[in-house]
């Protein structure tokens, strides 16, 4: 069943990488192979806990040993309006004697607690290797639960050995869409309703979009799944029109609920000035395409105007100490031609640029915007990272949190772009702390003084006190 | 006293963390070592970004990635398959393959399948691989340290080795800190040995910037010295935990080792210098005398702030029974210990009751007591905010605060350097009293008195307030 559903969720229609494929090729699926002694990133039970725990009422219990809840939990800095519950680790904690004799019982007991405990509005329980191994079936075992405690029991399958974590993101979606959304009708209702898919509120990033909403005037009803209560995802079939953020992680619930309930979506970025005003134009677009009063065009053009205008003045401000200064920018899930524009104005210049989550429209883009210097780089590894910073072919790195010590080792500064950021980088004030973190990093005196060689080096201009 | 255990069937924020996390610590002290785990690329994943959050260093650590078909068919492949690559992309000096709940599931020979790998290519695999069992689902992470270091002791000791008098083995037990390290290091040279400390992270995650980049450990124990342990004079076991690697060693090569279970405190400082002045025929070197004195004066400056108050530990055992030690002699209840696994030495921590549990229980507990501060790693700041409570950063993982492995924790120096930061943590918190402490609850929140169930208070009203002096 599973292997169907993974099957199921590779071809999909909706993905402009997916429909280039050969027909074959399509059957292979969208998931590289991990290679034994060379891989790296996560598994399909954490692109799926991802996923999900922003869901900030719930309680989210992970099934099987420790090492999967134990080493992971409390680590990513998706934020909560209100209620806390989402951040504790709750976990079976399968011993040698459940692998024996299965651990469904212990299973159905945990959430018996959980709830008896915590009152949650639902549970999700989340599959992982060793019980899938053994058999334990987590869906029967939801179900139950479901009917035995009269609340919602949502069970995710998505073990770690089916694959990586975007295959993960898109298992968590499908539970989404089986057993939560649209079971709950909304209590209120509007014609500017808005869900916005794909977007996990780090560091409070959704809260940089949400005041500018307002102002024009667009409610979210559903924000899958960032600061999200049980009730709005379950209730979000009701919204007119959806935003799809994180590019390919949750596509299938925004094609899905178009087929479903007739929801338009549009794929958008709040990362850079432009794509964030690219994405206010679109939810106006589409809300007033599905009957919503037709001046929320002319207010959203008055948003980004006013906001455009502050920001760039913000960002240009920082010329005179960034001019000429060469910055390597590799990201994952963030286009990366929208954030170069945004570099570019305040006077850096960009040396090098990962393409490989990008699709070729965003290639062209980026060429445009780079000139023939352009640098696009497909993958690159740590020493080969290494050797461009060590011989100052870049003065910064901007990339994801993996890749930090690899600039502090080269003693070179750095700005985390992904999950583990502390700053949040959404919207156009996003954008104005971006390229400020660059210059606070790059202005710091540390890196001076830690180029100067040692007392004992041969090269060392420091005289003695006389 | 009393050791009980968790009746819940889940564990309510944990406090555990996975045997192969401990492993990999373990190779990690080695010099050039890299640690591969036998599972799903996530059991990695995690372990990595875990690892890199506490030392904030880039953590060499690989994967067999094992898939949902090999899960099943066996991994034998996958091991094999792992560790070519890794030989070709790079030459490590060891390579530690740890077992995961995934393929201890199956059953897989984890140990049998590495012998015939290195069996097969004997020409031209030179380098030591050492395979460990360690399932996800026993244990914890000083389960894991302990074994790896077992295997290490059983497959690179050999049992014969020159003899060097003024050589001291140490065991280094996985709640040591790379300053603690470094001081062990320096305490025993001031008696005039030399010691190998295996697994040694002071050379190796101690945040060294190196002039080149390398995909495995920057340092460590080497080869070399592993090879020369069974001529030293004698061996330290520091932390219960690794006595069987201790006992290995003895039985291999014959040296004797001397079970260390505390290094915090004055007492514990003052048996462990007589031990090494025993071990070494000298006397206790003077510069220690100024040491001791200044923990004297510390105890002195500190125990207004610590007698009687209540602690809340929960830590990995070895750290537990020390550090509860430490603070009894200070003065310091401890109604509750909590340790994320059973170990032997658990019956010996000073505590009113001492359990395996998760977070969740040090939360409960804390409340229920009315404890004063918690200790324990970075997890528990969640209890420690929703109690309002102060929480002592220590073990492993310490991710939300800078330089837990510098911290000294052993030794006359040490245990200063920790009264100082206890007492701070409750002289930050000071605050002379005001009006809103004088008529409580008119910020609306709940009033506590003690010995009593905490009751809402309605907002005082003006005419209830004591008339003004002048009034």
């Amino acid at each position: 069943m599973l292997t169907q559903k993974v099957q199921e969720v590779f071809n999909e229609p909706a993905c402009d990488h997916n429909k280039k494929k050969s027909e074959s090729d399509r059957k292979k699926g969208c998931t590289k192979v991990a290679q034994p002694g060379a891989a790296a990133g996560g598994c399909a039970f954490d692109g799926a806990k991802i996923a999900l725990q922003p869901i900030v009422d719930a309680a989210h219990l992970v099934h099987g040993p420790i090492a999967c809840e134990g080493n992971s939990w409390d680590n990513r800095s998706a934020a909560s309006s209100g209620p806390d519950l989402y951040r504790n680790g709750f976990t079976t904690d399968m011993s040698e004697l459940d692998v024996i004799y299965g651990g469904e019982k212990r299973l159905f007991r945990a959430i018996r607690e959980i709830v008896e405990r915590h009152r949650p509005p639902a549970v999700f329980v989340y599959q992982t290797c060793v019980p899938a191994l053994i058999g334990d079936d987590i869906e029967s075992v939801s179900k139950i639960a479901s009917e035995t405690f009269g609340i919602p029991v949502i069970p995710v399958n998505a073990p770690g050995f089916v694959g990586g974590k975007n295959l993960g993101n898109k298992l968590a979606g499908e539970a989404l869409l089986e057993h939560v959304i649209g079971t709950v009708e909304p209590e209120v209702s509007t014609p500017t309703d808005l869900n916005v898919i794909g977007e996990y509120n780090l560091s409070g990033e959704l809260w940089q979009v949400k005041p500018l909403l307002d102002r024009i005037g667009i409610r979210i009803s559903a924000c899958l799944t960032g600061d999200a209560r049980y009730r709005e995802v379950a209730s979000s079939h009701r919204a007119r029109a959806a935003m799809l953020v994180c590019s390919k992680a949750m596509v299938n619930i925004a094609r899905k609920m178009e087929e479903r309930y007739g929801i338009p979506f549009f794929e958008g970025s709040f990362y850079g000035i432009s794509d964030m005003s690219e994405s206010l134009r679109n939810m106006a677009r589409l809300l007033v395409s599905r009957g919503a009063p037709a001046d929320l065009a002319s207010r959203t053009e008055q948003v980004i105007r006013e906001e455009e205008e502050i920001a760039w003045e913000a960002i240009r401000g920082f010329r005179k100490d960034l001019e000429g200064r060469k910055v390597l920018l590799i990201t994952g899930g963030v286009k990366s031609w929208s954030v170069v524009s945004a570099l570019q104005e305040a006077g850096l210049v960009v040396v090098g640029t990962s393409v490989k989550k990008s699709t070729s429209e965003d290639k062209d883009r980026i060429k445009e915007l780079m000139g023939d210097d352009a640098h696009m780089i497909d993958s690159m590894s740590p020493m080969e990272m290494y050797a461009m910073l060590k011989e100052a072919r870049a003065d910064i790195l901007l990339a994801g949190g993996r890749s930090q010590f690899v600039a502090l080792k080269a003693k070179v500064p750095f700005v985390d772009v992904n999950q583990e950021r502390r700053f949040a980088f959404a919207g156009y004030r996003g954008m104005v702390t971006f390229v400020h973190e660059i210059h606070r990093a790059l202005t710091n005196p540390v890196w001076e003084a830690l180029k100067k060689p040692a007392p004992w080096d041969p090269d060392c201009r420091t005289t003695p006190i006389f | 006293m009393g050791t009980k255990s968790a009746e819940r069937s889940f564990l309510s924020n944990p406090l555990k963390m996975s045997q192969p996390l401990g492993g990999a610590l373990a190779f990690l002290g080695l010099g050039g070592a890299l640690p591969v785990f036998h599972g799903s690329q996530g059991c990695t994943s995690f372990g990595l970004v875990l690892l890199g959050r506490h030392f904030k260093e880039s953590i060499p650590l690989q994967t067999t990635a094992m898939s949902e078909i090999t899960s099943t068919l066996g991994g034998g492949e996958n091991i094999s398959a792992a560790l070519l690559k890794i030989f070709e992309k790079g030459s490590p000096s060891i390579v530690g393959l740890l077992s995961t709940g995934l393929t201890e599931t199956k059953g897989e020979d984890i140990v049998g399948e590495v012998r015939q790998f290195l069996k097969l290519r004997k020409e031209t695999v030179k380098t030591p691989v050492v395979a460990v069992s360690t399932p996800d689902f026993k244990g914890g992470l000083e389960e894991g340290y302990q074994a790896a270091v077992c295997r290490i002791v059983e497959e690179l000791v050999p049992g014969t080795a020159p003899k060097k008098p003024f050589q001291l083995n140490i065991l280094a037990g996985s709640h040591l800190t790379v300053s603690d390290l470094d001081y062990l290091k320096e305490v025993t040279g001031r008696f005039g040995f030399e010691a190998v400390v295996l697994p040694d992270l002071s050379r190796s995650l101690d945040g060294f910037i190196p002039d080149r980049f390398a995909p495995m450990s920057m340092g460590g124990t080497t080869l070399e010295e592993i090879r020369s342990m069974g001529g030293a004079r004698a061996t330290l076991v520091i932390g219960k935990s690794l006595l069987p690697a201790g006992d290995l060693l003895f039985r291999k090569t014959g040296v004797p080792s001397v079970a260390i279970s505390r290094l915090m405190g004055l007492e514990a400082f003052d048996r462990f210098l007589l031990t090494l002045s025993h071990l070494s025929g000298r006397a206790i070197p003077e510069s220690f005398h100024r040491e001791r004195g200044r923990l004297e004066d510390a105890m002195l400056d500190s125990h207004f702030f610590l007698g009687g108050k209540k602690a809340v530990l929960a830590l990995e055992p070895d750290l537990l029974n020390d550090f509860a030690a430490f603070m009894k002699g200070m003065g310091v209840s401890i109604p509750l210990a909590v340790s994320p696994t059973e170990a032997p030495i658990l019956s010996e921590v000073p505590a009113d009751l001492v359990r395996v549990g998760d977070l969740g229980d040090v939360e409960e507990g804390a409340g229920s007591h009315r404890a004063d501060f918690l200790a324990t790693h970075s997890h528990g700041r969640q209890a420690s905010q929703r109690l309002g409570i102060p929480l002592f950063r220590m073990g492993f993982p310490v991710f939300d605060r800078l330089g837990a492995t510098h911290r000294l924790l052993i030794g006359y120096r040490g245990a200063k350097e920790t009264l100082f930061r206890i007492s701070n943590l409750f002289l930050a918190r000071e605050e002379s009293p005001d009006p809103e402490t004088w008529y409580p609850g008119s910020s609306g929140e709940p009033v506590v008195f003690d010995d009593r169930e905490p009751v809402p208070i309605r907002p005082v009203v003006s005419a209830q307030l004591p008339p003004p002096e002048n009034a």
